[in-house]
């Protein structure tokens, strides 16, 4: 990649912010030049992105239906999975799939909810709320 | 406050060496820091899942350049883990206080100054602490994948140190014990680049190295694209977003190799080791060809074909298997 093919199309992706990549200069070395971003990696970013937030409206349209509860919404909101809100609580995977039952949810007790409200950077308040 | 002079690069790890051997006197680029940690590789983990999709990387594990700094450059770093994060945040703010640059291991996810689109649960992103600012307790932060300093919160700080889950960085600290010295370049340069093309040709595992280029193209083959597109897509996707966006320099780390080598051709007058670099930077321009063939499939603005991925791949392969077996000639 010569200096001038470094892309600097944007990267929405980026927020503002530039990257370091290696090009070679007119002399023949390869230096650092900053990116203001690239198409392709716009477009692999955002299919992650907008695959995490469809799990997550997916989710919440199924908190309204009271199909699921508001665990489950946060958890793709926070860009986790079971496996990982598991790990990051120490609760079984099984025992918060239970906890995803809206029935279930409501009768928690206060340390749990503060639990899943500390692993997720979240209070009991808006952890109780898809919103 | 400690004098401390950020720098911008593609890498976390090879740039918070590279920062930090500065910082300690002795001047070393960041592809340097790279090429002589033989941090380059490959390798397809499908056991190892990131949201249920396989990890794909193009470097050695994390901590693999820290640790492999250190017996070329004479230097001893201490490694420092924490099982309750208040001891682990004291003792952060007794180094800082006593003037020590300390590495830390973060999840990208709970640093604050990161594009919000790339916060992901990434639990081994390095970054440099500097100081805290007096009035307001913020830690001022060098982040090599960020143009300028930044600060961070304490309390986003702690969340980003003491993440769990896979790479878990449980409050790692890691900082020099002793000062680096100028290293016989002659000796431990081709040992490193010799390294390097035993980890990429040599593997015994199918998995790492051109083997592992091979295998990820066989997995990409049988992905169901009739079928099931919107998965295939995810799968190809994931594997583009470890080469291009989580910070190699561009093409999977073989641009930043390749100013390795070219540094490495300099040190050891052997104007051969620039010829190969040229040629690594072609390899790396094909890599990016993979990228955006991924990308317009991805955008359907091609259609999707996996057996064309996989053959760029194999390609691929092919190319990097000659390139490595001149460059264990050449070194």
């Amino acid at each position: 990649m010569l200096d001038s093919e470094v892309p600097q199309e944007g990267n929405s992706t980026l927020g503002g912010q530039r990257k370091a990549m290696y090009a070679r200069g007119a002399d023949g070395k390869l230096h650092i030049v900053q990116s203001a971003g690239w198409e392709v990696e716009e477009i692999v970013t955002r299919q992650a992105v907008e695959d995490l937030n469809r799990l997550a409206e997916d989710a919440r349209q199924r908190v309204i239906a009271g199909q699921t509860s508001a665990l489950e919404y946060h958890m793709h909101k926070a860009r986790m999975d079971v496996p990982l809100l598991s790990q990051v609580t120490g609760l079984w995977q099984w025992r918060i799939r239970r906890h995803f039952r809206p029935d279930i949810f409501v009768g928690l007790s206060a340390g749990l909810l503060q639990r899943y409200g500390d692993a997720m950077g979240l209070s009991v308040e808006q952890l109780k709320k898809a919103e | 406050m400690m004098e401390f002079q950020h720098s911008h690069a593609s890498h976390c790890e090879s740039g918070v060496m590279s920062s930090m051997l500065r910082h300690l006197g002795l001047p070393i680029s960041e592809a340097m820091a790279f090429g002589l940690s033989s941090a380059l590789s490959f390798a397809y983990l499908p056991i190892i899942k990131i949201n249920g999709l396989p990890l794909v990387a193009y470097r050695m594990p994390p901590k693999f350049i820290i640790k492999g700094l250190q017996k070329p450059l004479g230097l001893k770093m201490r490694f420092e883990t924490f099982r309750n994060p208040e001891a682990g945040e004291q003792r952060l703010d007794q180094l800082l206080d006593a003037g020590q640059l300390v590495g830390m291991q973060t999840s990208v996810f709970w640093l604050p100054y990161m594009p919000e689109d790339l916060r992901f649960h990434f639990n081994a992103h390095n970054v440099l602490a500097y100081g805290r600012d007096a009035a307001s307790g913020d830690y001022k932060l060098s982040d090599p994948v960020v143009e300028t300093t930044v600060t961070c919160a304490p309390a986003d700080l702690r969340r980003a140190r003491f993440a769990k889950g896979v790479l878990a960085p449980k409050g790692l600290l890691y900082y020099p014990e002793g000062k680096p010295s100028e290293p016989d370049w002659a000796k431990v340069l081709p040992k490193a680049i010799k390294k390097t093309t035993r980890i990429l040709l040599d593997s015994p595992i199918p998995i790492i190295g051109v083997r592992g280029i091979r295998r990820l193209a066989n997995a990409i083959q049988r992905l169901d694209a009739a079928g099931n597109p919107a998965a295939a897509k995810m799968f190809i996707g994931q594997v583009v977003r470890m080469q291009e966006e989580i910070g190699t320099g561009g093409g999977g780390f073989r641009f930043i190799y390749a100013a390795f080598l070219q540094e490495a051709a300099e040190r050891l007058a052997r104007p051969a080791l620039n010829e190969l670099s040229e040629t690594l930077v072609d390899i790396g321009d094909e890599w990016r060809e993979f990228a955006l063939s991924t990308a317009r499939m991805i955008r359907d603005r091609e259609p999707l074909n996996p057996f064309k991925l996989a053959d760029k791949l194999r390609a691929i392969a092919d190319r990097e298997q000659t390139f490595f077996r001149d460059l264990r000639r050449a070194a």
